[in-house]
């Protein structure tokens, strides 16, 4: 029995507070040190072998050679590192990984060297005022390069691409936002019938457009090259690009948003100009404006419509009239280095141009259609308050005669204007 | 009885199309007209390739698909050379730009941290963006000499391959003059990929990115790394994106002009060697020699753009068959 009063005994021995353990939190991390280990020394050794047998033992020069055969030693060693601690579907999967980002990285730095190396050359040129308000008709090929800047700008190109860009704009826009709305608005037989061309019209490599006006236009109507000429050459191209990217935007309205416009009685003209078009505002913007851009840096249609000049023609009905990208493909082809540096000034100044439309784009639009910008938003919001606060003011204003204390009237609702 | 069957009114459907006012008409009409004007112009470029480009056929007859020279003022012209030299340009391109923008693709959608990937992305439509003159100037001043001794290398160990020869070319003869690798189709095909690579590149993007989060997070759950996921999720459902963002690429590359008329000196005849210097391209050709053809030559220059045309179309049509699909999420 001394058992069983020893049991509670003990069961009433107050239970020791086992101090728990600490928890650690566990790392969820996927890096450990090995890896970067793997790394670091696979990239020190594949810079020493490169560097040790690169131009004694194996046959090769330059830098871009350089870069390759380390990259492949890079890989491999990697691989054997890796392969050392981990089992072969984690050395699949670091090697994978070394490869897709190395590709990413080239291809930035190609972009980078692309724009940087333009802008490298283009620097000496854009950098004075003189190439912005002279044309070349004081160039000479003999001029230095400083003498030469001094002497002669692109300020015929320049005219001559703004003048080109919106007579194109002006032609397509409206023909290419409306045969958007079309796609649309009127599906059937025809609008498939228009959106499969317009498919098709996208195909068309830039230099047949250019051909087809060169034809008709020149040979056919007998007028000579001009920058009008050029302006119908490029409008064929930007076409179907406008409407294409158009017609994208306008599918992202939101049906309801046009049946609730139809249901309360407006007409098709009247939901299009009301409710369509202001939702998918900023989508069309950005539509017309990467049309732009694509059309303002194409060369090939230009090349053959717009003819060559020295002097500034701000007439484009007559007269030759080459844009930025024409000049600068005919002056860096030349031999004299005045014209050459010229020439990447040109590309240099259309790149900046090129450069500011995307920006623009991308402030405009590169949100779907109804999200507002913050500052719409807060325009919006401050609609409402006003309204709120009006609504409020209506309240207080005693609408029930003071002479009848018994009649209630209820407040009017709130209706908004 | 039966008179009375007779008699009864059957009963009709109402017509339930609403009547348009005056305004909404005009509207619909305008509409239409805008659409009309898109065809006629598409039709009116068609007919005049076509009737144009008829001129030289008829001339050239069916030698006009076996003729490998082009020489139009003297009647013997034909499409192989040409088309051949495009056909170059595009595979260099391709088999630069298919692993490029696959990886970049790969890249956006699945290893790149969250904050890179919008500025990923913007970098990729900058460099659709970027007029191919600026490319064109890139790869005749910058690139040009890097890939000389890329060229010799291919040479020096490929050389027997018919594609890889260059005439006049010897490594081993410190005075032979790397021009003989310079302007060749080799060069103006890089520059090609990597403005191709971001059209492709996106279409992959896309295709890659719409693969569905449960899937993959039972990749994951079952142990996959993320390459097997990838493998096992990411690719099937993006293959769609994949075969159709390469023909589009591919099609943008065929039709290309200007930066391989800067970079490429253009040869009139069969010229299969893609490191020797000297090339051809149709659109190139049209650009380099339109401004001083005379009539006939330009006819000839249409039959050759028909033929890029229907060539670029069908790509394009192609292409735009396996996106949609891969879009739907049907099998390809």
């Amino acid at each position: 029995m001394t058992a069983v009063v020893d049991a509670p005994v003990v069961a009433v021995d107050p239970p020791q507070l086992v101090e728990p353990e600490p928890q650690l939190r566990r790392r969820t991390s996927s890096f450990r040190p090995d890896d970067a280990y793997a790394f670091v020394g696979a990239l020190l050794a594949s810079l020493s072998v490169t560097t040790s047998t690169y131009t004694t033992l194996a046959p090769f020069s330059g830098p871009v050679g350089f870069v390759v055969i380390a990259w492949f030693a890079f890989v491999l060693l990697y691989a054997l590192l890796v392969s050392v601690s981990h089992p072969g579907q984690a050395v699949k999967d670091k090697v994978a990984a070394v490869v897709v980002q190395s590709i990413a990285a080239l291809l930035v730095v190609a972009l980078v060297t692309t724009v940087g190396y333009l802008f490298y050359r283009a620097w000496a040129a854009m950098t004075h005022l003189n190439f912005y308000t002279k044309d070349m008709g004081d160039a000479r090929p003999t001029d230095s390069v400083a003498n030469g800047l001094v002497r002669a700008g692109i300020l015929h190109g320049i005219v001559a691409t703004l003048e080109q860009i919106t007579i194109s704009t002006l032609i397509t826009v409206p023909v290419g936002l409306t045969c958007a709305v079309l796609l649309n608005e009127i599906p059937g037989r025809f609008s498939r019938i228009v959106r499969t061309v317009t498919e098709a019209m996208t195909a068309l490599p830039s230099i047949v457009a250019g051909l087809f006006i060169f034809t008709t236009y020149i040979l056919l109507l007998g007028r000579p090259k001009s920058g009008f000429a050029a302006a119908l050459a490029l409008s064929i191209m930007m076409l179907p690009i406008i409407i294409r990217a158009a017609d994208v935007v306008l599918r992202l309205v939101p049906g309801t948003l046009k049946e609730a416009s139809l249901a309360l009685g407006a007409g098709n003209l009247r939901t299009l100009w009301q409710v369509t078009l202001p939702t998918a505002r900023s989508g069309l913007a950005t539509a017309v404006i990467l049309g732009m851009a694509r059309g303002i840096g194409e060369t090939s249609p230009v090349l053959i419509t717009a003819g060559v000049a020295t002097h500034l023609n701000t007439n484009p009905f007559t007269g030759p009239q080459p844009s930025l990208p024409l000049l600068t493909l005919l002056l860096t082809r030349s031999s004299s280095n005045s014209y050459v540096a010229r020439g990447f000034g040109a590309g240099g100044t259309l790149l900046v141009v090129v450069l500011v439309l995307f920006i623009a784009a991308r402030i405009i639009g590169g949100r779907g259609a109804g999200n507002l910008s913050p500052r719409q938003q807060r325009r919006a919001a401050a609609a409402s308050r006003r309204d709120v606060a009006r609504w409020e003011q209506r309240q207080h204003v005693p609408t029930t005669p003071l002479d009848e204390p018994n009649v209630v009237v209820l407040d009017p609702p709130p209706t908004s204007s | 009885m039966t008179t009375v069957i007779e008699t009864r009114v059957e009963d009709r459907p109402r017509k339930i199309v609403g009547e348009l006012d005056g305004a909404d008409k005009a509207y619909r009409f305008t509409l239409r007209l805008s659409g009309v004007f898109m065809l006629s112009v598409t039709g009116l470029v068609a007919l005049f390739l076509l009737f144009r480009g008829w001129q030289a056929l008829r001339v050239a007859g069916w030698s006009f698909f076996t003729t490998t020279v082009w020489q139009p003022d003297g009647h013997k012209f034909g499409i192989v050379g040409l088309l051949t030299g495009t056909a170059l340009i595009g595979l260099v391109a391709m088999v630069i730009a298919i692993p490029l923008s696959f990886g970049m693709a790969l890249y956006i959608s699945e290893y790149a941290p969250a904050r890179l990937k919008r500025p990923m992305i913007t970098v990729v439509d900058l460099a659709a963006a970027v007029p191919s003159i600026v490319y064109g100037l890139w790869g005749f001043w910058f690139l040009q000499e890097h890939v000389y001794p890329i060229s010799r290398w291919l040479f020096t160990y490929f050389g027997w391959v018919p594609l890889f020869h260059v005439d006049r070319a010897d490594p081993h003869d410190p005075y032979n003059s790397l021009t003989v690798y310079s302007a060749s189709t080799f060069i103006a095909g890089i520059v090609v990929a990597l403005m191709v690579t971001p059209v492709t590149s996106s279409i992959m993007r896309e295709a890659f990115s719409q693969a569905p989060l449960g899937e993959r997070e039972g990749a994951y759950a079952l142990g996959a790394t993320r390459w097997g996921m990838i493998r096992a999720v990411v690719l099937p459902y993006g293959k769609g994106g994949i075969i159709g963002g390469s023909m589009l690429g591919l099609g943008r590359a065929l039709g290309e002009t200007i930066a391989v008329f800067y970079i490429i000196s253009i040869t009139f005849v069969l010229q299969p060697n893609i490191l020797q210097a000297g090339g051809v391209s149709v659109s190139s050709l049209i650009a380099a020699t339109v401004g001083s053809a005379t009539p006939f030559t330009i006819s000839a220059l249409f039959a050759a753009a028909l033929a890029l045309f229907l060539v670029t179309m069908a790509l394009n049509f192609l292409a735009a068959t396996f996106i949609s699909r891969s879009r739907s999420g049907s099998e390809v």
